[in-house]
């Protein structure tokens, strides 16, 4: 099943420049303070983030020899990390990032509808990007949000208590350009057990 | 069933303010000086004595992890908080880190006190966004307020609280691998010995444990270790955090004292299973690396670690996992084979090949589309991954595979049959 964040490949961009954000400049002082001065490698996974979200969502080839340059080692090193974590994304995505969590938990409650009802709305396959580059829509493994099964992770932010109905709204509404409700669609707070709320 | 006041988790659902001021409400922070007083070493003692036992799966006594810290290594110690809540079914410390951060604050101050430790790191999932940022926010309230920094509390103890967010990989979540994740480096987990409590993170005494367990830890050095143990029964003491999910009517976190009957559990907290009890077929009672239960030993078995490890499954994290009548069990069992496939470091040959060998084979078998012995092979396959490799990965991988076999053989057998008939 393909994913860009288990991509292994890196990929080629022409005309590619990557250079930190004066504010982004800011928070990785802010970020090498955390660690031991003579350990400033542990922040490579705090760093790779930060280039990922300022580079649109994937990490270039440019912005992980910038994260090595940063932290003093070698891109080897940092390419390493970047393939081995599933978040950090080697190709360029869509500006919705949809994750359907596909582990039992979540199938048990119905998420392989969710992914009939992504594939339809999103107009694109598992593991692809839409043609106008909106939505790029995968699979992935559990997100640890069971007890609000089935759920979906669409770029930061979790969407809970899903059925085909309320995924299908969320979806058009990210196509309308709407803002759209975070966390559990039908109104419970966390994970409470009562299904009756007041409203 | 656990009384309001035995609580621990007050705010468990986030119904009121998870700030500082509304954690103060709750008693968070009220007489920190008082615990840190009591001295390291009493403070291992109340925590042995309450038989508390790790909340992260394995179930290790928390008091003696606590005591193995050297007492003048003459090095940096380091407590790394275990938040990569990554095991299928579970979403306890999720609550936790949103809903009461300061609880697990105050825990990480009185733990890292008693084992001798200046810094904390918390390493929490990077799915976790919203979490992280509430944790965050806590954290940066408490360093305003001098509950954590120099002289934390007014102790004289100075005391650091890092958050680290991953990256996206269950194996982070064992404790090893964590460390090399927290050096910058892949999750690959390290051969033990040496463990972290004598070389951890960047070489020095580690204590790696799970978020649940450091949040309990203030509250039963305040009420007392008798109090805790008083719940639950002997060696599976105090309260637990169950999460409930699949197929039942109401899915939910709760909070319940340990050795509660499954029954109970499910019917009284989550609205019972959809269809009622009678249309039950199974429960993976501990999130998905344990054996799973057929209906049969479902209707006695009580939720602590021995009553399960005696059904030959296990607690684990906690993670109830419910399958009524209309689940395909093989398939379930197949997306959990997926799951450790695609989790696998790739360290050790035994895991990386077996998890792919294992799901291909899983897959096969939904459709019955292999032969008769091809079922006593992968058991065997099974038992030649389960030990054999650096961390338990494949031991988990492997042992649902078991538990499927163990009660559900017939039905496997009963799909080969039919597949041979449809091609016949």
């Amino acid at each position: 099943m393909h994913h860009p964040g288990t991509n292994n490949k890196v990929y080629k961009k022409i005309n590619d420049n990557f250079e930190w954000s004066s504010e982004n400049f800011k928070k990785i002082s802010e970020i090498i303070k955390k660690y031991p001065s003579n350990r400033i490698q542990s922040a490579v996974i705090p760093l790779l983030d930060l280039a990922q979200r300022q580079n649109n969502g994937w990490l270039s080839k440019n912005s992980m020899e910038k994260v090595a340059e940063t932290l003093s080692m070698s891109y080897i090193r940092v390419l390493e990390v970047a393939t081995f974590y599933s978040m950090f994304n080697l190709e360029p995505i869509g500006k919705n990032f949809v994750q359907i969590c596909r582990t039992t938990p979540c199938w048990l409650r119905g998420s392989d509808k969710l992914s009939k009802v992504a594939q339809e709305v999103c107009e694109t396959n598992i593991g692809e990007t839409s043609d106008d580059e909106i939505f790029t829509v995968v699979e992935v493994e559990c997100l640890g949000a069971c007890c609000n099964a089935p759920m979906v992770q669409i770029n930061d932010d979790y969407y809970e208590d899903l059925d085909e109905e309320s995924f299908k709204k969320i979806l058009q509404d990210l196509k309308d350009n709407k803002s759209i409700k975070v966390g559990s669609q039908i109104g419970r707070k966390s994970s409470q057990p009562e299904r009756k709320f007041d409203a | 069933m656990l009384k309001e006041k035995d609580k621990i988790f007050k705010n468990l659902y986030g119904f009121e303010d998870w700030k500082l001021e509304g954690a103060k409400k709750r008693g968070i922070w009220s007489n920190t000086k008082e615990l840190i007083k009591m001295g390291s070493d009493k403070i291992v003692e109340e925590i042995k004595n309450s038989q508390l036992r790790g909340r992260g799966g394995a179930g290790f006594p928390a008091g003696l992890k606590w005591s193995f810290m050297p007492k003048d290594s003459g090095k940096d110690h380091y407590l790394v908080v275990n938040a990569d809540e990554s095991e299928p079914g579970t979403c306890k410390d999720r609550e936790i880190m949103r809903n009461d951060p300061h609880l697990l604050l105050e825990g990480c101050l009185v733990a890292a006190f008693a084992m001798h430790a200046h810094t904390c790191y918390i390493y929490i999932r990077g799915e976790y966004y919203s979490e992280s940022s509430n944790l965050q926010k806590a954290i940066d309230e408490a360093y305003e307020n001098n509950l954590i920094g120099k002289n934390a509390c007014g102790t004289g103890w100075d005391f650091d609280i890092y958050l680290h967010r991953g990256a996206g990989a269950y194996i982070c979540g064992e404790e090893t691998a964590l460390l090399e994740s927290l050096e910058g480096k892949k999750g690959q987990p390290r051969l033990k010995p040496p463990f972290p409590a004598g070389a951890g993170l960047y070489g020095c005494p580690t204590t790696v444990t799970n978020v649940e367990t450091v949040a309990v830890s203030p509250t039963i050095l305040r009420r007392g270790s008798k109090w805790f143990a008083d719940l639950g029964s002997a060696n599976n003491t105090g309260t637990k955090i169950f999460s409930i999910s699949g197929h039942v009517n109401n899915p939910c976190n709760v909070e319940e004292e340990m050795g509660i009957p499954l029954k109970e559990l499910i019917e009284k907290h989550a609205g019972g299973v959809i269809g009622g009890w009678e249309n039950l077929l199974a429960v993976i009672p501990g999130g998905a690396s344990v054996p799973l239960l057929p209906k049969s030993i479902c209707d006695t078995v009580k939720m602590d670690f021995d009553s399960l490890k005696e059904v030959q499954s296990g607690l684990g994290t906690a993670a109830v996992i419910v399958m009524n009548k209309s689940t395909d069990i093989v398939e379930a069992i197949a997306r959990l084979s997926h799951f450790y496939k695609h989790e696998s470091c790739g360290q050790c040959t035994p895991c990386r090949e077996g998890t792919g060998w294992m799901y291909r084979m899983m897959e096969k078998m939904v459709h019955g589309n292999v032969e008769h012995q091809d079922i006593d092979k992968i058991l065997d396959v099974t038992k030649q991954i389960e030990g054999h490799t650096i961390c338990a990965l494949g031991d988990a991988a492997a042992w649902p595979i078991q538990g499927l076999f163990r009660h559900f053989r017939p039905e496997i057998e009963k799909r080969i049959q039919e597949r041979n008939r449809r091609v016949a």
